[in-house]
């Protein structure tokens, strides 16, 4: 389990990283955590030319204050995410994650860059990326972009993210409404077999503004528009339970994996539904 | 025939081991520590189909490539490295096809060891391993145990044409009879999810060669260094006095590290082919593919129970897939034997019916994992028990309480074909009565389920046989040993060294031996030191396997401290002039009546310095003992596990509310080690239980290759385990009078989880019939998903 043979590189500067990744960008990869990208070295299921290390450029970690909302820079640790008092205010979603995302130790040093940039489809960030309405800010030597989380993931571990991008931050517009991630998972801290990320805001028995974001359950973060919008629309959200929970089997794209059959994954996609509803609620209780 | 003696503190008392801080410091000794100068580190290219053909090996590149010094392959080695078989001779019938440390002509598993390259680092090793090309033809390849003995499955080794190794039939009493008779019939099936005891150190092995004198040393992690001593003789062809295996710390063992590993052969015979220091270390990815595995089961069983409900019999039928070959050198058959000869062993009945069939597949070998077979049999048993309860309309505990053998049962000859002397089953049901206030319990679990959850109770009674004799392997024509040895020395100041034949993986065995010789001889704890896992240091004797060290081992220790004692009283007597009969050693000083008259320490010093002092006696200090189990096959545990499960039948999960372990052994030397052998040996049965499956594709390719996939349980998943050991006298035949409890607690720990599972599905119209009880199998087993 040792890595194949690569070249390591440091860039103590944003600009030094994106002069090596204009360069070297299609054989690089970028060191962040190293939460996904150190054991995918060792397994050798990474086999880049060259790493770029990003740990000591400044400027990349850590929450600040924009005109609609938020930005989360690229280096901010998850266990940063979890405390952070504008992450609580503006994109509390995130913060409820962070506790499903492994154990500890790998929340101290696993970045949101690299979570939002990997593509994992099990991965929670990404699913409130896109059920946040996040942007994700991409830089390269030619210049600043921002594309919406919803149209950044392509396939599993693939994104639209260029070779000679670096994720420098994510943008989250602020958002009030109520946020409830919930997973079915084989143990705490596993990869979920199926998870949601569920943002609505409770009103009596309705909810409103309802965004329904699947992860794990398929091979990109999946949006339930139409078992969002049965729930939107009813008096008593929760009996229209068993009517959203069909519409978001029907629509949710379920696959097989070891862990789970596809059946499986349909099954808990309307299980889980339930549990969110009943977590947006919860959290709505003075 | 010896029997239990009084025994003083600090036997009997719980004390931490003497080692946990120099470990918990991070001051262990670990096999991976040491790198020999001038030493060669090893990658194996390993096969990557489960069946094929290897039409050619080209290594040029490898051999090429900068840093390497060596790329061998099975023709390499075959001048001065034999063959092997893993047969059996309590098994004639055994097809054992015969097996080379690495595949010659044909792969049989994926993982398996086609080349080892050596070079100056790991990593190059592993750069240099890519280069090896290897064309291989793949051949039709099986998995699946069922798979294996259908009509038409190709035939993984031409000496077994339908892929079954052995088939044991049992039959004893009117089966067909008790089955026509009974009452009630249940009938169930089960499989259980192939597992491995993935220990917290992985296999590593450094071995040297000294080839002007033919001497091979060994440092490995290994848990029976006298076994590897002798077979590393025999199959490379040197004296067995010329080799020497010794290991340092070892990080668990569980079975893993019992056997011989064609890639440890590997590397020894690359050390004398190089003349170099050779060093291997497993990671994790290929300890996956190439430790032993194990418990991979389809059974289906039927219990007939008359109108009083009393059991009648019970019929086995056991599949077991053992892999591509027969382990080396204890061979894979020994399991079945546990299944069938454990089948109904806590209870009374007439009649029992076994077939097993042992089938090879394309996968790792299967070896002795922790329990050896035993959690099989209590799950099955355990199972039909409570499907015969629930049959004749008895609550399952009342069942048992009919069924039980007690003391005017013994010593009682089980239909399954065991005899057991000694079990302790009312003992021990009295003591879970006392622990746990069952009746709150059945209320609590009523109460849940009125508020719509859903809860499960599950309570197994267990049998755990330990200290085997040495009939099993010794008249089976296997060289393992049921012997252990100690040897006692009086050093000058007092202190004893004592190498005992027993090792230690972190379970605590030589702080066991510390006990009971610093009770034996009469000297404080803090004087004896305790020397083992060195075939040079210490006299022949088994190591760790089937739940030994205390009871064997310990009992070697106890009569090698009474004779040095006895020789320190004489020679006191000598210098006191007095009657030895009438000193005693405690302390580590010499008493007569009136207290104390000199320390160990003094007489010491006169013993080895002015010999002369005692009068024509030469002072021997330093005496040995020896001691195997002759009087039976093995000594038994009974006790009982409890397990009370909430299942949310939305998600399919099971969450552990409470786990119990009632436990008897005889004396126990140390309760605090004792507990946490039953709590270790409990997370792994848990484990296997809900969510350990070594799961692979149906051409034979594993599935579960990191910790990510083979899911073991994590500290945040179990309940507090709690531990009750119930009273009981020591187990005659011995001083000591205790049997081992290494396995306890995987034998009932998955039996105890699956039965409150189903007792909490059954509500529901729910079961489940596969073990580990993953969400899918859940909500299968409960009609939500088609399974």
């Amino acid at each position: 389990m040792k890595p194949a043979p690569f070249e390591y590189r440091r860039a103590d500067t944003r600009e030094e990283a994106l002069s090596l990744l204009a360069e070297h960008g299609e054989d690089a990869e970028i060191l962040a955590g190293g939460q996904s990208l150190m054991p995918l070295l060792a397994m050798r299921l990474a086999r880049p030319a060259m790493v770029i290390d990003i740990n000591r450029i400044g400027g990349l970690a850590g929450v600040t204050e924009i005109e609609d909302g938020i930005s989360v820079g690229a280096l901010t640790r998850h266990r940063e995410v979890a405390r952070d008092a504008l992450v609580a205010r503006d994109a509390p979603v995130l913060a409820k994650a962070v506790p499903h995302i492994a154990h500890h130790g790998i929340r101290n040093r696993g970045t949101i860059g690299g979570a939002l940039s990997l593509g994992d489809p099990a991965a929670e960030f990404p699913a409130c990326a896109v059920a946040a309405g996040a942007r994700l800010v991409l830089a390269s030597a030619a210049g600043t972009r921002r594309i919406a989380a919803a149209d950044y993931y392509l396939a599993p571990f693939e994104t639209a993210r260029g070779p000679e991008d670096l994720l420098v931050a994510a943008e989250f517009p602020a958002d009030g409404r109520g946020a409830a991630v919930v997973e079915a998972a084989p143990r705490a801290g596993d990869y979920a077999i199926v998870g949601l990320v569920a943002l609505a805001r409770p009103s009596g028995a309705r909810l409103r503004d309802v965004e329904l974001v699947y992860f794990a359950a398929g091979e990109r973060p999946n949006p339930a528009p139409a078992a969002a919008a049965i729930l939107a629309a009813a008096d008593d959200a929760r009996a229209a339970l068993a009517e959203a929970a069909e519409a978001a089997r029907r629509e949710v794209e379920t696959i097989a994996t070891p862990s789970a059959s596809a059946a499986v994954r349909r099954h808990l996609v309307g299980a889980l539904l339930g549990r969110a509803v009943a977590a947006l609620f919860e959290g709505a209780r003075p | 025939m010896t029997e239990p003696v009084t025994i003083d503190a600090p036997v009997g008392v719980p004390l931490p081991t003497a080692r946990s801080a120099r470990l918990v410091n991070g001051a262990g000794r670990f096999v991976a520590d040491a790198r020999p100068a001038g030493g060669l580190e090893v990658a194996f290219v390993r096969s990557a189909h489960a069946s094929a053909r290897i039409l050619s090996i080209d290594a040029a590149a490898a051999r090429a490539m900068p840093g390497v010094a060596a790329v061998l392959t099975a023709a390499d080695l075959a001048p001065i490295l034999k063959s092997f078989r893993g047969t059996h001779g309590a098994f004639p019938d055994l097809v054992a096809p015969r097996q080379t440390a690495l595949a010659a002509d044909i792969v049989r598993w994926s993982g398996e060891p086609v080349a080892l390259v050596l070079a100056a680092s790991r990593a190059v090793a592993e750069d240099a391993a890519e280069l090896v090309e290897i064309d291989y033809d793949p051949l039709p390849a099986v998995a699946d145990p069922r798979a294996a003995v259908a009509e038409g499955a190709p035939a993984i080794h031409p000496e077994a044409p339908d892929n079954v190794a052995l088939t044991l039939i049992h039959e004893k009493g009117d089966v067909d009879a008790a089955f026509a008779q009974a009452a009630h019939v249940a009938e169930l099936a089960f499989s259980f999810g192939r597992v491995t005891g993935v220990p917290l150190e992985t296999r590593g092995i450094v071995a040297t060669y000294e080839a002007g004198e033919r001497r091979l040393t060994v440092s490995m992690s290994h848990q029976c260094p006298h076994q590897m001593n002798v077979e590393f003789a025999g199959l490379l062809g040197l004296d067995v006095e010329k080799v020497r295996v010794s290991c340092l710390d070892v990080g668990g063992g569980f079975g893993v590290k019992q056997q011989l590993y064609g890639d440890e052969l590997a590397v020894c015979a690359a050390a004398m082919l190089t003349g170099r220091p050779v060093r291997f270390i497993a990671d994790r990815l290929e300890s996956m593919v190439s430790d032993i595995h194990a418990r991979e089961h389809v059974v289906t069983g039927r219990i007939a129970v008359d109108g009083e409900g009393r059991i009648l019999a019970f019929d086995i039928d056991d599949l077991f897939a053992i892999g591509a070959y027969s382990q080396y050198p204890r061979s894979s058959a020994g399991e079945i034997r546990s299944v069938i000869g454990l089948a109904g062993a806590p209870y009374r009945f007439c009649a029992m019916r076994g077939r097993a069939r042992v089938v090879f597949q394309n996968k790792p070998p299967s070896g002795h994992y922790r329990g050896v077979g035993h959690p099989i049999g209590c799950a099955v048993t355990e199972g039909l028990v409570d499907a015969g309860a629930a049959a004749a309309g008895i609550d399952p505990l009342e069942f048992r309480r009919i069924n039980l053998l007690t003391a005017a049962d013994l010593p009682y000859a089980s239909p399954n074909g065991t005899t057991f002397p000694r079990l302790t089953f009312p003992q021990c049901l009295d003591a879970l009565e006392k622990a746990v206030d069952l009746p709150a319990v059945h209320r609590d679990v009523a109460a849940g389920r009125a508020e719509g959850r859903c809860l499960g109770l599950g309570i197994v009674a267990f049998v755990e046989q330990t200290s085997r004799g040495s009939g099993f392997y010794g008249d089976g024509g296997v060289a393992v040993s049921s012997r252990d040895s100690c040897t006692i020395r009086l050093e000058p100041t007092g202190g004893l060294r004592c190498l005992s034949s027993v090792t230690e993986q972190g379970q605590g065995s030589e702080m066991g031996v510390t006990q009971i010789v610093a009770a034996a001889v009469g000297v404080p704890l803090e004087r004896v030191e305790v020397v083992t896992g060195d075939t040079a240091a210490t006299a022949q004797g088994g190591g760790t396997w089937g739940s030994r060290c205390l009871a064997i081992g310990g009992e070697a220790a106890w009569h090698a401290g009474r004779k040095l004692r006895t020789e320190i009283l004489e020679l006191a007597g000598s210098l006191l002039q007095a009657d030895p009969a009438t000193l005693r050693l405690m302390d580590g000083a010499i008493h007569d009546a009136s207290g104390a008259r000199m320390s160990l320490a003094d007489l010491a010093v006169t013993a080895h310095y002015r010999p002369h002092a005692f009068g024509g006696r030469h002072p021997q200090l330093v005496q040995s003992a020896d001691y195997s189990p002759l009087d039976g096959p093995f000594r038994a545990g009974s006790g009982f596990q409890l397990s009370l499960v909430e299942v949310d039948v939305e998600l399919g999960s099971v969450k552990l509310l409470r786990h119990v372990v009632v436990h008897e052994a005889g004396r126990i030397v140390n309760p605090l080690l004792a507990d946490e052998q039953i709590r270790g040996a409990v997370a792994q049965g848990l484990g296997s239980a809900l969510f350990e499956e070594l799961t692979f594709d149906a051409e034979g390719q594993p599935l579960a290759t990191t910790l990510a996939d083979y899911r073991l349980p994590e500290a945040s998943d179990l309940p507090d385990i709690e531990v009750v050991h119930a009273k009981a006298p020591p187990i005659p035949g011995s001083a000591l009078g205790a049997a081992g409890l290494g396995e306890a607690g995987t034998v009932g720990a998955a039996a105890a989880v699956f039965n409150a599972v189903n007792d909490a599905l059954a509500p529901y119209g729910g079961r489940v019939s596969a073990m580990p009880l993953t969400m899918g199998r859940i909500l299968a087993g409960l009609g939500r998903v088609k399974g």
